[in-house]
């Protein structure tokens, strides 16, 4: 889920209309303290992670004039907590807190709707607040289109002895939680604590939301640029990959880094899995063998072949993985000779110096495992290909024993890809087929034509031109299926060539 | 009989022109599903697999009479349109095959599946197979190879994978154990008919004398399957396995739905409910259809 920061969830408390200290996010000391100066109070100064308790590991500290501010701000800025490095401090008012409360909205899955939990008591984790005041937590379902209203709200805390003038602000303040939760498809937010200061005023002291990662393209506002669940800021990779299937909706891709410092011969490999539950299942097979991985990956639902090319090519960019493990369901009910093909072309333009023990039951596997071994044929490593009948158990003893046997090349030089020159093109969803016309006219078999399933390509003058519009062709009536290149590759002259940018894809 | 698809179902799918539309029209016709029309807003007078497509779903309806059940193959985010858009026009069953469907969406549609008495399945779903009656979604791809893998029989299948929906039923299959009908409840979070629906259908089904199910950590989907052993909703043999037991704590490996959050849906928790209840779960999935064979076989 894409998770906010306690800054960023203030701001649109703030937008909402509830009261947060005032406030402000500095990423160095000087601005710490210029901060502590402009609210001219003592401050508290909070480190910006997505974690709660803070304080019991140093991120969180107090400060009387701006110069201890600045210092407190050097301390904090910088330190790891839990994976995470902080890179920015939130300089509030310290607030005199009396009393403190606790509201928070999650899904919930029994309920089937948003539910508003409310406890008198507030500061310690939810879970401990249940166990310890149980009487003091209220559940209240939400209507997702007439959200909270005020008699509702006013109802609900009823049951409570609350004081009026507080009890008014508070129950505005349970209006106006819900209105964000709506307003921004809130998975979850929670205001702990809710404090009730000296003065008798009720603030948002700390706020935590995370937006439903589905719904962040109709947020742009959030300026949320990746949306996965997730127990650190995401690596570059991550966000290379999530950039691929943001706006690709043919099939999914879904790619998280879990190791990043490691070197070669540590028993890490790439993890390519296909479906949920089959990943999960094959994990386990290769854990079990002692292999740790550098990546958790899933290519379902019937990606094109260009998903899956992208895909490898980001695993692959991993370097000091020793083996690539692909292992899904087993039986998948996509083609898969387009995972097959997406992995040939990969393999192929990094020349594979790792071994690799591809799983590919489903639809048209024996086609699918032809492919994938017949046409990386000229790499150094070994690629195998298994099928349905074939358990994710065997294929991991398979990977096992590859990478036992193999020693990969010490220099290993990737070919030079692509055309010398282009003579002709045309654009797809994501990229772009190209053909030399020179090579094309040597060639007698002509593949490229019928192994274009969906048949957009046809001859003139002895070489390929779309039989279709290049708007159509863009639009998505090239599958970016990746048959033209490969069996070119395989049959023909070489004279073809899809270009899937990666690095710049985004 | 099966659950939820026969051979009778009106059906409708809505984006059949797209590309997951067209591919899995022919899945479903050719299986033998009974695929009465299709829409997509502004292709009224296509054909698809011979089958008129018309611009909405009123539309179809009056065109050619009453609808069962809708299949949804449009983008994300035009999703809970669409579904709103089969349950006012009175469609009682919707599929919803897409992924990433927003969650405030989804709820929107659980909303107004209530008020209009319809059901749904999915977000994220494979679909529904009934062996020998038909298809709703993509469970098997393609018609011939749907009909190799999934031989029929009396065990029914309920999963929160898509991929081990097929699996299972293929390796029964394989070893010899027929299926009635194969569900995949959906990946996600909140989903229509969650694993306890699914069952309390098996139960009412003459067709089905045994269930298997394929839990995942996260939501509390078998823990409600329990509950209706417990109860005696359910009284017919539960054969479960539990994925993601490797799973760390608030990680979520692809399943929006996988995700243990705090103590609850963790997987040593479900295994102990569904076994004190007298449910079996194995260990290891690859045991999944031998041991159903054998309480198949004694049945
Ligand atoms: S197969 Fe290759 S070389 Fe031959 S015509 Fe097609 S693109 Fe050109
Ligand atoms: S031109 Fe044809 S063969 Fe080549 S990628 Fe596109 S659809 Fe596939």
């Amino acid at each position: 889920m894409a998770r906010l920061f306690e800054y960023q969830s203030k701001e649109l408390l703030k937008k909402q209309n509830i009261p947060v200290p005032s406030g402000k996010v500095c990423q160095t000391p000087k601005q710490a303290s210029d901060a502590a100066r402009e609210i001219n109070k003592p401050v508290a100064i909070k480190a910006q992670t997505w974690f709660t308790g803070r304080a019991a590991v140093g991120g969180i500290g107090f400060a009387e004039n701006p110069e201890e501010a600045s210092g407190i701000a050097k301390n904090i800025l910088g330190k790891t907590i839990r994976n995470f490095t902080v890179g920015e401090v939130l300089v509030e008012e310290k607030l005199s807190i009396k009393d403190e409360m606790f509201a928070s909205i999650t899904i919930d899955d029994l309920e089937r709707a948003p539910v508003l939990l409310f406890s008198l008591k507030g500061g310690s984790g939810i879970e401990k607040i249940a166990r310890d005041y149980p009487e003091s937590i209220i559940k209240y379902t939400i209507d997702i289109n007439s959200g909270l209203r005020d008699f509702e709200a006013l109802n609900l805390l009823r049951k409570f002895d609350i004081e009026g003038k507080i009890l008014l602000q508070v129950s505005r303040l349970l209006v106006n939680l819900v209105k964000v939760a709506l307003a921004y498809e809130a998975r979850s937010v929670e205001i702990n604590p809710i404090a009730v200061t000296e003065e008798g005023k009720v603030f948002a002291a700390d706020c935590r939301i995370t937006v439903d990662d589905y719904a962040v393209f109709r947020h742009p506002d959030l300026g949320i640029t990746y949306a996965r669940e997730l127990d650190a800021p995401p690596t570059p990779l991550d966000k290379l990959a999530y950039s691929i299937e943001k706006d690709d909706y043919r099939g999914t891709f879904y790619f998280i880094q879990l190791e990043k410092n490691f070197k070669k011969n540590e028993r890490y490999l790439g993890f390519h899995g296909a479906g949920g539950g089959g990943s999960m299942m094959s994990m386990d097979a290769i854990q079990r063998r002692g292999y740790k991985l550098a990546n958790f990956c899933d290519t379902s639902g019937n990606p094109p072949a260009s998903k899956v090319y992208r895909a490898a090519k980001i695993i692959l960019s991993q370097k000091g993985i020793d083996g690539y493990f692909g292992s899904g369901s087993g039986v998948a009910s996509q083609e898969q000779i387009h995972s097959a093909r997406g992995l040939v072309k990969a393999f192929l333009e990094e020349n594979l110096n790792i071994p690799a023990v591809i799983r590919l039951g489903g639809n048209m596997e024996e086609k699918a495992v032809e492919i994938l071994q017949n046409y990386t044929k000229g790499v150094p490593a070994p690629v195998e290909g298994y099928t349905k009948d074939d358990s994710a158990d065997y294929c991991a003893e398979r990977m096992d024993e590859l990478l036992k046997e193999y020693k990969p090349l010490k220099d290993n030089k990737k070919p030079e890809v692509g055309l010398k020159k282009v003579d002709y093109e045309f654009e797809t969803v994501t990229g772009s087929v190209k053909f030399q016309y020179d090579l094309c006219m040597k060639c007698s078999s002509k593949i490229c034509i019928e192994s274009c399933e969906p048949n957009i390509l046809k001859l003139e003058n002895g070489a390929p031109v779309l039989a279709v519009s290049v708007a159509d062709a863009k639009k998505g009536k090239c599958t970016e299926c990746l048959g033209c290149e490969l069996e070119c590759r395989m049959h023909g002259e070489n004279g073809c060539y899809v270009d899937l940018p990666v690095e710049d894809f985004a | 009989m099966a659950i939820l698809i026969d051979k009778n179902k009106r059906v409708l799918v809505q984006g059949i022109t797209g590309r997951e539309g067209r591919a899995r029209t022919r899945l479903m016709v050719e299986y033998g599903t009974n695929v009465i029309a299709g829409c997509t807003p502004g292709k009224k007078g296509e054909k698809v697999e011979n089958i008129p497509v018309f611009n909405t779903v009123e539309e179809a309806k009056e065109e050619v009479g009453d609808i069962d059940i809708s299949v949804i193959f449009v983008p994300a985010p035009l999703v809970k349109n669409a579904a709103l858009e089969a349950m006012y026009a009175g469609v009682k069953l919707v599929v919803i095959i897409p992924d990433r469907v927003p969650i405030y969406d989804v709820l929107e549609i659980e909303k107004v599946s209530r008020i209009t008495g319809a059901r749904f399945i999915g977000p994220n779903t494979l679909g529904i197979l009934s062996v020998e009656n038909g298809v709703l979604g993509m469970i098997g791809g393609r018609a011939a190879t749907a009909s190799t893998w999934f031989k029929k029989g009396n065990v029914g299948v309920t999963s929160r994978s898509g991929g081990i929906t097929t699996s299972i039923g293929y390796y029964l299959s394989r070893v010899g154990v027929g299926l009635s009908t194969l569900v995949h409840v959906g990946g996600d979070a909140i989903v229509g008919m969650p694993h306890p629906e699914v069952i309390k259908l098996f139960e009412k089904d003459d067709d089905t004398n045994a269930v298997v199910m394929f839990g995942e950590i996260g939501s509390s989907q078998e823990e409600q399957v329990a509950d209706l052993i417990e109860s005696g909703e359910f009284t017919k043999p539960l054969i479960s396995f539990i994925g993601g037991k490797a799973a760390k704590k608030g990680t979520r490996f692809s399943h929006a739905g996988a995700i243990i959050e705090g103590d609850r849906g963790s997987h040593e928790g479900k295994v102990k409910r569904l076994r004190e209840v007298g449910a079996t779960v194995v260990d290891s999935f690859d045991d999944l259809w031998e041991t159903t064979r054998k309480i198949v076989g004694k049945l």
